[in-house]
């Protein structure tokens, strides 16, 4: 289970973004998760939970938005949502897709902090 | 009480990619074709490295990193071929990541190696998440695991360049169904190299080493065009 060492990674950053902005009381992290990017979300909100004590964040809560997969069509030359990710091919015209545009996304959207 | 949003927008794998971006362009000067490999527990990479360690060293300078959580077996088996092998034991840890690769090289002239191998923790799902630099990275699956493989893991297969099927020679009694594993590949990964080989039998090797060596001389034809 490497979603441990992405929700250390993930309040580390946190933190640092915090103290560059003189220490912020945080209450929800709210984070991008593609559903391509290996990471499960309920191991993540766990990790996080985990991970959060002893630091700062202890007690903020962890929101996570799921980003759909989503590949370039060269045939159509459009992006397009594959059937599933274990068949990368446009829904259209059926052309193999080899360009992911997103849903491989791990990323900090933004923090809700307390005013 | 009241609260603000603070828009950060920061990507959490930030330091663990711009490391590996960093080794990359390292490889790339010294002229080192590093790739990685990744696979269930027990697909094979240890054997098809050896296979591959011994193969390439007729006429190529070798070295491999061998990732571990505890034991390092793997690194004394690939010591028989070359005596460049370190292991990186992760502990707990189900992958490497950039920062274990850099400090696992401190002291190796990369300037004196063609190929370096990178073996990662058996896990078809942590590496994913984690680019170490490597030039190429090949995903093992062995005929003996099932050709749904690359179904039940498509985020691996579709992160790396080339598939390998390991265990060929066990492939009729395992009633392995190549062309479905075949179609699984392409379907997660359009497009995907792939290559058939046993590491007992050496079937399908040569056409790996042959891979890898128009790989090594295309990378330093690119590196040459880019010094003039
Ligand atoms: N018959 C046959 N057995 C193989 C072949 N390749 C590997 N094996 C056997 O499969 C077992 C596992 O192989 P390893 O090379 O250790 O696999 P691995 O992927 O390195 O395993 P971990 O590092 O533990 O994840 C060993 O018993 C090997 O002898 C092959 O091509 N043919
Ligand atoms: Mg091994
Ligand atoms: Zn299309």
């Amino acid at each position: 289970m490497h979603e441990l060492s992405i929700a250390i990674s993930m309040i580390d950053q946190i933190l640092e973004e915090s103290e560059t902005r003189g220490g912020l009381d945080v209450e929800v992290v709210h984070l991008k998760l593609g559903t391509f990017s290996g990471v499960d979300k309920d191991a993540l909100l766990f990790s996080y939970e985990l991970a959060c004590e002893g630091t700062r964040l202890k007690g903020s809560r962890l929101e996570i938005e799921s980003i759909p997969l989503i590949i370039y069509c060269g045939a159509c030359q459009k992006n397009r949502t594959p059937p599933s990710m274990y068949q990368l091919s446009c829904p259209e015209c059926g052309t193999p897709g080899q360009t992911i545009v997103s849903g491989r996304e791990i990323e900090v959207a933004s923090l809700e902090v307390a005013a | 009480m009241s609260t603000r949003m603070v828009e950060v927008r920061a990507k959490v794998m930030k330091q663990n990619d711009l490391l590996a971006r960093a080794l990359r362009e390292r490889f790339r000067g010294e002229g080192t074709c590093v790739v990685g490999l990744v696979s269930s527990p027990g697909s094979g990479k240890t054997a098809f490295l050896e296979k591959l360690l011994s193969g390439l060293a007729r006429d190529a300078r070798v070295a491999a990193l061998v990732g571990d959580l505890a034991t390092e077996n793997d690194a004394a088996r690939l010591q028989r071929a070359t005596p460049n092998v370190r292991q990186i034991t992760t502990g707990t840890i189900c992958h490497l990541d950039a920062q274990m690769v850099e400090k696992a090289l401190e002291s190796w002239r990369l300037d004196r190696i063609d190929f370096l191998f990178i073996e990662n923790v058996g896990n078809l799902v942590c590496p994913s998440s984690y680019d170490l630099g490597e030039e190429l990275r090949f995903v093992l699956l062995s005929a003996t695991e099932g050709e749904d493989k690359p179904l039940k893991y498509p985020t691996i297969f579709n992160s790396s360049d080339v598939a390998i099927i390991t265990k060929m020679d066990l492939a009729d009694a395992a009633e392995f169904d190549l062309p479905a594993a075949r179609r699984n590949i392409e379907s997660v990964r359009p497009g995907m190299k792939v290559f058939e080989v046993s590491a007992k039998t050496g079937q399908g090797m040569p056409a790996v080493f042959d891979f890898l060596h128009a790989q090594l001389a295309s990378s330093r034809q690119i590196r040459v065009a880019a010094a003039l």
